[in-house]
């Protein structure tokens, strides 16, 4: 799940609206802006206004005036001051130009958006790659044109917002099921008639709590009722699996799944999103998935950035190690300091600490990013279960001593607020 | 079984969720009257698809707001 600040993933309910106010088409915004008020009023620093007025590494900003390590920016790979990456985006700036102004269909298609796909074809050892100008809009593209009207889609109820978007975009019938539950959806594939056409959508890393799915089995399933699968592989790109593929690739399933859908946002460490598959007919998906048409292709320095990215992902091993060290680290230093967590186990490079509620958990972010500390605050509704959440997410970059750090931070705001 | 007979089952099955022991009638609706939330919506939907071996997709949730509604689609997609 996602960056919603004051919105579920899943669609929203009807907001009921006031009637004395009808007209105003912000009526229904009300809600929201009185919590927002409501929280700022008791002089919190505002979570959701942070401005970095210097970058200085993957790890450490200039955030509100203050030096701040960085531990909420899913830079998992630490790819975004890669010296080989600046320089193939200069060089393609200078070669290409600033933007394409175009669509990849007619003339946004540049040798840089070839040689990235190439790069994903390679990385995944998959026939087919396609790069959307961003993840949000590969999964969107992807889920609403694939499965359409008479079709299934079933699909994890914790999924991304992209994910839920996806189908809202498109015409088929959407059956969720609850988190991670293989016998839930098991039973809901085996009600679906047999000539209908069935999408399973899960993903890898679930970003809110930093838990994984049980894809083995899951994919198993899936399989056994005759659905096609798609995985959203986010969170994990780079660092999960031997080669980085993934959570699909650490549970020996990469085979079996029809479609994984990436970003270049997170370990890439740039923007775009894709969509790999081995699918005989994918490259269709070009003329036929409006988000992929209707919209300006990536900038060539942004595709030549994510391409050597890529390549040099795929010689991460050394820095998969590290970043898992830090993984177990942080959340057994986290765990002995009395903070309750997301997962019983690291099970990705995401660390959820559950906050008691949303007031103190204003007040423990508060404290973390005055301490010099940036970490995500997640909210309701957001959430699964309504939980407050102070989600980090490590990098290959962060060293043994900056892991102490963060800890002896929030050792000292934890005692301030009280959680510990 | 009739609707008298899917209309007593989805009542039982509504009994957990109905916390604050509003009078379920035809016109109750499940969010302004039951004020159920999203998550308790996939529970409630969940057990009454595995009593009567149905799929209600959120494709058809979305047209039902009332109990009345609920249990006409219950019995519909039951003798389909």
């Amino acid at each position: 799940m996602s960056e919603g600040i004051s919105q579920p993933d899943r669609p929203a309910d009807e907001t009921r609206i006031d009637e004395s106010k009808a007209g105003d088409l912000f009526s229904k915004f009300d809600p929201v802006i009185a919590m927002r008020e409501g929280l700022l009023a008791k002089g919190v620093e505002d979570p959701f206004n942070l401005v970095m007025e210097k970058v200085l590494s993957p790890t450490r900003a200039v955030c509100n005036g203050r030096d701040t390590i960085l531990l909420g920016t899913y830079n998992y790979m630490g790819m975004t001051f890669d010296p080989d990456v600046i320089a193939a985006g200069e060089q393609a700036l200078r070669d290409f130009g600033s933007g394409t102004t175009g669509s990849r269909v007619l003339n946004g298609t540049y040798q840089g958006h070839r040689e990235v796909e190439d790069a994903l074809r390679e990385f995944y050892g998959f026939d087919h790659a396609m790069v959307f100008s961003t993840g949000y809009q590969a999964n969107l593209g992807i889920i609403s044109t694939i499965a359409g009207k008479g079709d299934y889609i079933v699909l994890d109820i914790d999924s991304h917002a992209s994910i839920w978007d996806g189908c809202k975009l498109g015409d088929a019938e959407i059956v969720p099921f609850r988190h991670n539950d293989i016998e839930a959806m098991e039973k809901r594939l085996k009600r679906i008639s047999e000539g209908a056409g069935k999408l399973v959508v899960l993903e890898g890393v679930y970003s809110m709590l930093g838990d994984i799915a049980p894809l083995k089995e899951m994919v198993a399933v899936a399989k056994k009722y005759g659905a096609m699968v798609l995985v959203d592989e986010a969170h994990s790109m780079g660092f999960i699996g031997a080669n980085g593929r993934g959570v699909v690739e650490q549970a020996g399933v990469i085979d079996d799944v029809d479609f994984i859908i990436g970003t270049f946002s997170k370990s890439v460490g740039t923007v775009g999103g894709f969509c790999v598959s081995n699918h005989p007919k994918f490259e269709i998906m070009r003329l036929v998935c409006r988000p992929y048409v209707f919209t300006a292709s990536l900038p060539p320095s942004v595709v030549a950035t994510a391409c050597t990215s890529i390549r040099k992902l795929m010689d991460g091993g050394e820095k998969r190690a590290h970043l898992w060290e830090n993984s177990k680290a942080l959340h057994k230093g986290l765990k002995d300091l009395g903070f309750q967590l997301g997962t019983e186990e690291p099970e990705s490079a995401i660390i959820a600490v559950i906050m008691p509620d949303l007031e103190q958990g204003a007040a423990m972010w508060e404290a973390l990013i005055k301490g010099g500390l940036y970490v995500n605050l997640a909210r309701p509704p957001a959430t699964p279960a309504n939980m407050t959440l102070l989600r980090c997410s490590l990098c290959a970059e962060h060293s043994e001593e900056e892991v102490g750090e963060i800890l002896a931070i929030f050792e000292k705001a934890g005692k301030a607020v009280g959680i510990i | 079984m009739d609707r008298a007979e899917t209309d007593a089952k989805i009542r039982e099955i509504a009994e957990p969720f109905n916390k604050k022991g509003v009078t379920i009638t035809e016109d109750t609706s499940f969010q302004n009257d039951l004020e159920f939330d999203s998550l308790t919506v996939m529970d409630f939907v969940a057990e009454i698809e595995d009593e009567f071996d149905i799929i209600i997709s959120m494709n058809q949730q979305a047209e039902i707001v009332t109990y009345g509604q609920l249990v006409d689609a219950v019995h519909k997609l039951r003798s389909a």
